[in-house]
């Protein structure tokens, strides 16, 4: 079974579309600035990844009562993802339709809208649609119903790197009863009950100088920038694919692996077994490798922990790294989609887009870090990384067409 | 046919009683261990009926910080993780060093949820503030906010060093959980999986977004008997709480190192209705091709299955559209075959009462009994099925088919078999 990826949509700060996107990632663009749509200037950390789109007009006015924004966000990518595939779900065998999204925390905001009202308020004002809003599932569900998709679906969680697990399902429910699975995160919780959560992770910067907040394996990294966003993928059998006329799918999911860190500090952390788990899955040895999207924590700690597995797995400085993150944040479960995305685009065009804002890369980490602009590359597999907090492992390589 | 999975281990906290023991007793005298709410003052709610779980966290090795830090659902799913494992008798941690080769799978609905709710009234000063006071959130916030800390919690606690996540599919989460970890073991993945659910939702929030939508009862009146699945006088559900955890096996592994071998875990399978977020399409179609896929992957025909371990929730859609669909997918025999809803007993405790079902199911095939659907009395003239009324039946089981419906529109079905059934 061959798991190809045939349609993107892809919401991120710097741009919401793929080429939009895209353009922006090439050129090094950073979307890092001060919330919007409420006011972080009493909070210890002022600086978001935020979507720059109307998306409520983009969904269908019933729907916007009963979905969070990060709901929204979803339908959207969804909708894209579907359009660019050139997919029409009605044509299609609804039980052979899945849907496997990500989700880190649910609708926060429509939670904290209607935590608000309970205890303000009291109960009796709390919305009919508060039972299924800001739950785990809800946008699996809200896909599910849009699109008329019947097919096993669900949900995985596992913070950022629940987002490369869902491509991992995708190609199990490709092995099963599906032909096309809808997959991949959008995740949003930028409302000031978030904010404060994703406050406690202890992670995230508190610097006021969007080019300095988010530094990635850079001597003065402290912490991240928290983004909203990610990528809805189209992922289907590629005989399927073929036979609906798909010729030129963006590229193949290839491998993939998950792992769990240790608590015994004495034995050895998971990323480096998650890394040669997904190259063994795809058949490939690292020399096969072109590119690798980084997780790209931002503190010292961590980016030393995941250099030191791709050292381990790679040498030093033997393959280009990048992390186009630090120009959108952290977007939770939908930053590993959204690195699969650029991936794919940087298969298609022979290309690796730089690491933004990152100016002094850490000689001692043996990373060739690429930063400063794309570099041209011609690679035919890319391994991206996802770790979430908690002691999440994910990798999954993907393959050109 | 690929790898089979053998339950070799289980673990359970419910209401009613902590452990699999007390479990099974309850739900083989037909007791109920549904009340009035305790956890808070439910006055002001429209339903103020729970079946709450008598659960003490220093009884359970949980230190003074632990009780109050972890939230109840990642306590519940931590006992029963080591329930599950003392039972079957081996450890991610075992001298072998095969810990990269188990995983964990926790199902929950909603999490964390207690926790949140109880933080949010603190940081918002009860609601009067939307801007949050940061300054009183608490560094475990984190942990509430990303639900994936209680699997990292058991997989941490536990050693595990494989593949690790939370599935969430609302209230099929611990039937899915299941079936995913199924799936990983026969993949070839991980080769022992400690997979189940766990789901702690009797906090205001939940009782208020129930409320809102009246799906749960309103028979406050009479708390002991107001989770009545299938039964004429039935007017909603009953919310719950718990976990329950297995070990799951490769079988030819299990037998290999003599494993006690509770059941197997023969098929799973889930299917969407994309009909509705909350609402069920009457005839049950989708369930009913679920179970059909289960059936089928497990080489059953449908006359085969011995016992139905029902969603039965209570609420008057739910049971309709699951008397359908069972009828759908097993025709006539649907009438020969008992029928029961353990959440006349312990109430819907969410995500978790999936995995709770299944420690019913294994315990039934193990055991020779089928549990009761305590407080039926009063039959629907829609819900024309055998559903084992108020006493438990002792029966010869094989085959035992779970299902499962969940808000987001998933239905699921897992067949669960004596050893041996399947070849």
């Amino acid at each position: 079974m061959t798991a190809v990826v045939t349609g993107l949509g892809v919401l991120a700060p710097t741009g919401a579309g793929v080429e939009t996107y895209w353009a922006a990632t090439l050129a090094g663009r950073s979307a890092l600035a001060p919330p919007t749509r409420f006011d972080a200037t009493g909070y210890p950390h002022r600086l978001a990844g935020e979507i720059d789109l109307d998306v409520a007009a983009l969904v269908p006015r019933r729907l916007l009562a009963q979905t969070d924004h990060m709901t929204r966000l979803a339908l959207v990518a969804a909708e894209w993802a579907l359009a660019d595939a050139v997919l029409e779900p009605a044509e299609q065998p609804e039980y052979a339709m899945s849907v496997a999204t990500a989700c880190s925390s649910g609708g926060f905001e429509f939670g904290q809208r209607e935590l608000q009202k309970l205890w303000g308020h009291g109960p009796h004002q709390v919305s009919a649609y508060q039972s299924f809003a800001w739950f785990y599932a809800v946008n699996t569900g809200q896909i599910s119903i849009r699109h008329g998709m019947r097919g096993p679906s669900g949900v995985l969680v596992a913070e950022q790197a629940g987002g490369l697990d869902v491509l991992g399902q995708a190609r199990r429910l490709l092995r099963g009863p599906a032909a096309l699975v809808v997959s991949g995160a959008v995740d949003a919780s930028l409302c000031p009950w978030g904010w404060v959560a994703t406050g406690t992770s202890g992670r995230v910067s508190t610097s006021d100088d969007s080019a300095r907040a988010f530094l990635p394996f850079d001597a003065a990294a402290g912490g991240h920038v928290v983004g909203e966003g990610g990528a809805l993928l189209v992922v289907e059998e590629a005989a399927a694919a073929a036979a609906r006329g798909v010729t030129r799918p963006y590229g193949t999911v290839a491998g993939y692996a998950a792992t769990f860190d240790p608590r015994d500090p004495r034995r050895e952390p998971g990323l480096r077994r998650a890394v040669v788990g997904a190259l063994a899955d795809a058949g490939l040895e690292p020399s096969d490798v072109g590119v690798v999207y980084a997780d790209a924590a931002g503190t010292p700690e961590l980016d030393e922990q995941e250099a030191a597995a791709l050292r381990d797995v790679f040498g030093a400085n033997r393959v280009p790294v990048t992390a186009p993150k630090a120009g959108v944040g952290r977007l939770s479960s939908g930053g590993g989609p959204l690195d699969v995305a650029t991936a794919l685009l940087g298969l298609r065009d022979a290309v690796v887009p730089p690491t933004p804002n990152v100016t002094a890369p850490r000689p001692d980490l043996g990373l060739d870090l690429v930063v400063g602009g794309a570099r041209e590359v011609e690679h035919d597999a890319a391994l991206v990384l996802a770790r979430g907090q908690g002691g999440f492992n994910a990798a999954v390589v993907v393959t050109r067409p | 046919m690929g790898r089979r999975v053998a339950i070799t281990g289980i673990g359970v906290v419910a209401p009613g009683g902590i452990g699999v023991e007390p479990f099974w007793d309850l739900l083989t005298a037909g007791r109920t261990a549904t009340r009035t709410i305790s956890f808070f003052d439910p006055t002001p709610f429209r339903s103020r009926v729970a079946a709450e779980a008598d659960f003490d966290p220093a009884r359970h090795g949980f230190d003074a910080r632990e009780a109050v830090e972890l939230d109840r659902s990642a306590q519940f799913a931590v006992v029963a993780a080591r329930e599950a494992l003392a039972h079957s008798g081996i450890a991610p941690t075992d001298p072998d060093d095969r810990a990269h080769r188990w995983g964990v799978t926790v199902g929950s609905a909603v999490g964390a949820t207690m926790g949140l709710d109880r933080e949010y009234a603190v940081v918002s000063e009860g609601g009067s503030r939307w801007l949050v006071d940061h300054t009183r959130a608490p560094a475990r916030l984190f942990d509430y906010f990303v639900p994936s800390s209680i699997s990292a919690e058991v997989a941490g606690r536990f050693g595990v060093e494989g593949p690790v996540a939370m599935l969430s599919a609302g209230c099929t989460s611990g039937l899915d959980a299941v079936g995913h970890a199924a799936a990983l073991i026969a993949e070839g993945s991980a080769d022992v999986m400690l997979a189940g659910a766990t789901d702690a939702p009797i906090s205001p929030i939940t009782v208020a977004c129930f409320d809102a939508i009246k799906a749960t009862t309103a028979r406050n009146d009479d708390p002991a008997t107001a989770s009545r699945p299938f039964d004429g006088t039935r007017d909603g559900f009953v919310l719950g709480e718990g976990a329950a955890m297995f070990v799951l096996e490769e079988l030819d592994a299990a037998r290999a190192r003599g494993a006690t071998i509770v059941a197997e875990l023969a098929a799973h399978a889930s299917r969407c209705n994309a009909f509705h977020m909350t609402g069920l399409r009457a005839d049950g179609r989708e369930m009913s091709v679920a179970i059909d896929a289960a059936l089928a992957d497990a080489k059953l025909d449908p006359e085969r299955v011995d016992h139905v371990n029902a969603h039965g929730s209570g609420t008057v859609q739910n049971d309709r559209h699951e008397t359908a669909a069972v009828k759908r997918s097993l025709g006539e025999h649907a009438r020969r075959t008992p029928m029961s809803s353990i959440k006349s007993m312990i109430g819907h405790s969410l995500g978790a009462i999936g995995s709770l079902e299944l420690a019913a199911c294994a315990l039934a095939v193990d055991r020779g009994v089928v549990p009761p659907t305590a407080n039926y009395a009063v039959p629907d003239p829609q819900c024309d099925l055998d559903y084992v009324p108020r006493e438990a039946r002792p029966a010869d089981l094989d085959v035992v088919l779970s299902v499962g419906s969940g808000f987001g529109g998933f239905q699921s079905a897992v067949v669960v078999t004596r050893e041996g059934v399947l070849g």
